[in-house]
């Protein structure tokens, strides 16, 4: 009995630490969740802003207490869509080749090629940007183009970054499929892009969704590349691709250095963060219902 | 259904091997003249000669490795696949050689059943129609009509009818199984392959697929590999038997089983080694 102690005391310990741990999780979460909330309602609750014409106004004039977050709400969207509009073809196509072509080449070289690019800190991706991507929209479309900052830039710039997410995913899940299936299919006489096409890609679609998604909430929320060649105005409304923009995250950053705390300012810019929070919950939700859907239309 | 009963009216019964068909003196399906295959540096394949007699139904058999599976990959050239893969000799079908042949042209004429039932993650009717599809395009009466005779030919028609766009992954796995032999009807083969088509499945849906292959046979040729001996002595008219790549001996079914040739045939069959 006596010796059967310690391995007791173990066991509570255990059961301790690892509960310990889960309950830190919860609680950050938690705080991190209600505090956002707190400080971001209080520009409707107390400073006594209209939260729709929050969302629908379209200019943001801080000195003049105007605060219309929608060009802000356009910016990300406009960025977030074109890049992963840019960036899925390539990542699909790059994913099909690897896997069903040359999947020696896809392991040895180009994986590690590609898992280099996700550990460029993002700060890198800027400056080429600012002096590629912005130089070359110049070059492009002339005085149309301003200073070469605009929505297109930061789409570019955003596109080369989700870029490697999206094609290790879209990797991942074309590996995913049974070869029973491939199989099946050249044994019915079809070739390799018709398997391909109709087999691989329709099987692995929700993980391939799960993919587009994962890159996508990856664009909204990057920051300091995007703040670099994106123009930074969140004044009005952008009238074009070319229009110098802003997006949600830029303009939280942009605008913290600013605002003095406790100001209508500074919690408008806490419900900015608010709204981040909102779309990245609901970025999460899709992919948990993508994946039930998956699981149910596989049996 | 007319092929039900000249299947039934075989009376195939277990070992006894009554019901099998003449298989001396009818047109080939297939023939294999001096073949041999390479994995690398490994020989899975020596000096293979014989004839796969045109509808009726041969059985490969042998103990694991003795390349059968490997031969009946090579007649639809799914060995293709297989990297460092090498082949001498000539396969011809229907006279003309395969190696010769477009492989996915050769694939629609010859079907294959495999091992684990792979339907594909679609429905019903779309799985019948997934190879008919990808050859030409289908009317809708066309598409009807396709999925109606070949879900009764697997004999799954009576019990998907009302569902055919549920999914197929839905199904048992011996429902799952004669799904994909309808898939691999809906190509109008005249060669079905089956490699060990039975062996993942319970002894009920087993009995199912055995008829399948003997009713299929009348109007198809059939090659079945299978570790079962009873399997074969039940379903096929020929049987071949082969060991470390090499074909011992092939004959009718009936007396391969009863008098076999060679002493390594006979020790197989009776269970000296497996």
């Amino acid at each position: 009995m006596a010796k059967l102690m310690p391995k007791r005391r173990l066991e509570n310990i255990g059961l301790g630490i690892t509960g310990a741990c889960v309950a830190l999780v919860a609680i950050v979460v938690i705080a991190l969740i209600f505090m956002v909330a707190q400080q971001g309602l209080t520009t409707f609750f107390v400073d006594g802003l209209d939260p729709i014409e929050f969302l629908t106004g379209q200019h943001w004039i801080p000195e003049q207490d105007t605060y219309g977050a929608l060009p802000m709400i356009v910016g990300s969207f406009a960025v977030t869509l074109l890049s992963t509009l840019f960036a899925l073809p390539i990542a699909i196509g790059s994913a099909m080749f690897v896997v069903e072509v040359a999947p020696g080449f896809g392991r040895r070289v180009f994986q590690p090629f590609i898992e280099l690019l996700v550990g460029i800190p993002s700060v890198v991706y800027g400056v080429l940007g600012l002096y590629i991507v912005n130089t070359a929209m110049r070059g492009i479309f002339g005085d149309a183009a301003g200073t070469g900052a605009g929505i297109l830039s930061g789409a570019i710039v955003l596109a080369v970054m989700i870029l490697p997410t999206i094609t290790t995913l879209s990797i991942d899940a074309l590996r995913a499929v049974p070869n029973e299936y491939r199989e099946g299919s050249y044994a019915l006489g079809c070739t390799r892009w018709q398997t391909v096409w109709h087999v691989v890609l329709k099987s692995a679609l929700p993980s391939l969704m799960t993919a587009v998604i994962l890159g996508m909430t990856r664009a909204f929320g990057e920051t300091l590349a995007v703040q670099m060649v994106i123009g930074g105005v969140e004044r009005s409304m952008p009238s074009g691709l070319l229009d110098p923009a802003s997006t949600l995250t830029a303009a939280l950053t942009a605008g913290l250095s600013n605002a003095t705390s406790g100001s209508v300012y500074y919690h408008a810019l806490w419900s900015l963060g608010l709204l981040l929070l909102a779309m990245s919950l609901i970025f999460i939700l899709i992919i948990h219902v993508i994946a039930k859907r998956g699981a149910k239309a596989h049996g | 259904m007319d092929n039900t009963q000249q299947a039934s009216a075989r009376k195939v019964d277990g070992a006894a091997g009554e019901g099998h068909r003449a298989v001396t003196g009818v047109e080939s399906a297939i023939s294999v003249r001096d073949f041999n295959l390479w994995y690398g540096d490994f020989q899975a394949l020596k000096r293979i000669n014989l004839e796969i007699p045109k509808n009726r139904a041969t059985a490969f058999i042998g103990p694991s490795g003795c390349g059968k599976s490997t031969l009946l990959r090579t007649f639809n050239r799914m060995c293709d696949f297989v990297e460092s893969v090498r082949t001498e000799g000539t396969i011809e079908f229907d006279g003309k050689d395969i190696f010769k042949m477009d492989a996915n042209e050769l694939r629609v004429y010859v079907g294959m059943v495999f091992q684990h039932p792979n339907p594909f993650p679609m429905s019903i009717r779309e799985n019948i129609l997934y190879g008919p599809k990808r050859i030409g395009k289908l009317s809708k009466s066309e598409a009807d009509e396709i999925v109606e005779r070949c879900l009764k030919r697997a004999a799954l028609w009576e019990e998907v009818k009302d569902k055919l766009d549920h999914s197929g992954l839905g199904l048992s796995g011996g429902q799952q199984q004669r799904l994909c032999i309808a898939r691999a009807l809906a190509t109008d083969p005249s060669v079905l392959l089956m490699d060990e088509p039975t062996s993942a499945l319970d002894p009920i849906s087993t009995g199912m697929v055995e008829e399948l292959m003997q009713e299929l046979s009348v109007d198809h040729t059939v090659v079945v590999v299978t570790h079962n001996m009873q399997q074969a002595a039940r379903v096929a008219d020929k049987t071949a038997f082969y060991y470390l790549g090499e074909l011992v001996e092939a004959g009718p079914t009936k007396e391969l089983f009863a008098s076999p040739k060679e002493q390594l045939t006979h020790d197989y069959l009776t269970g000296r080694f497996s």
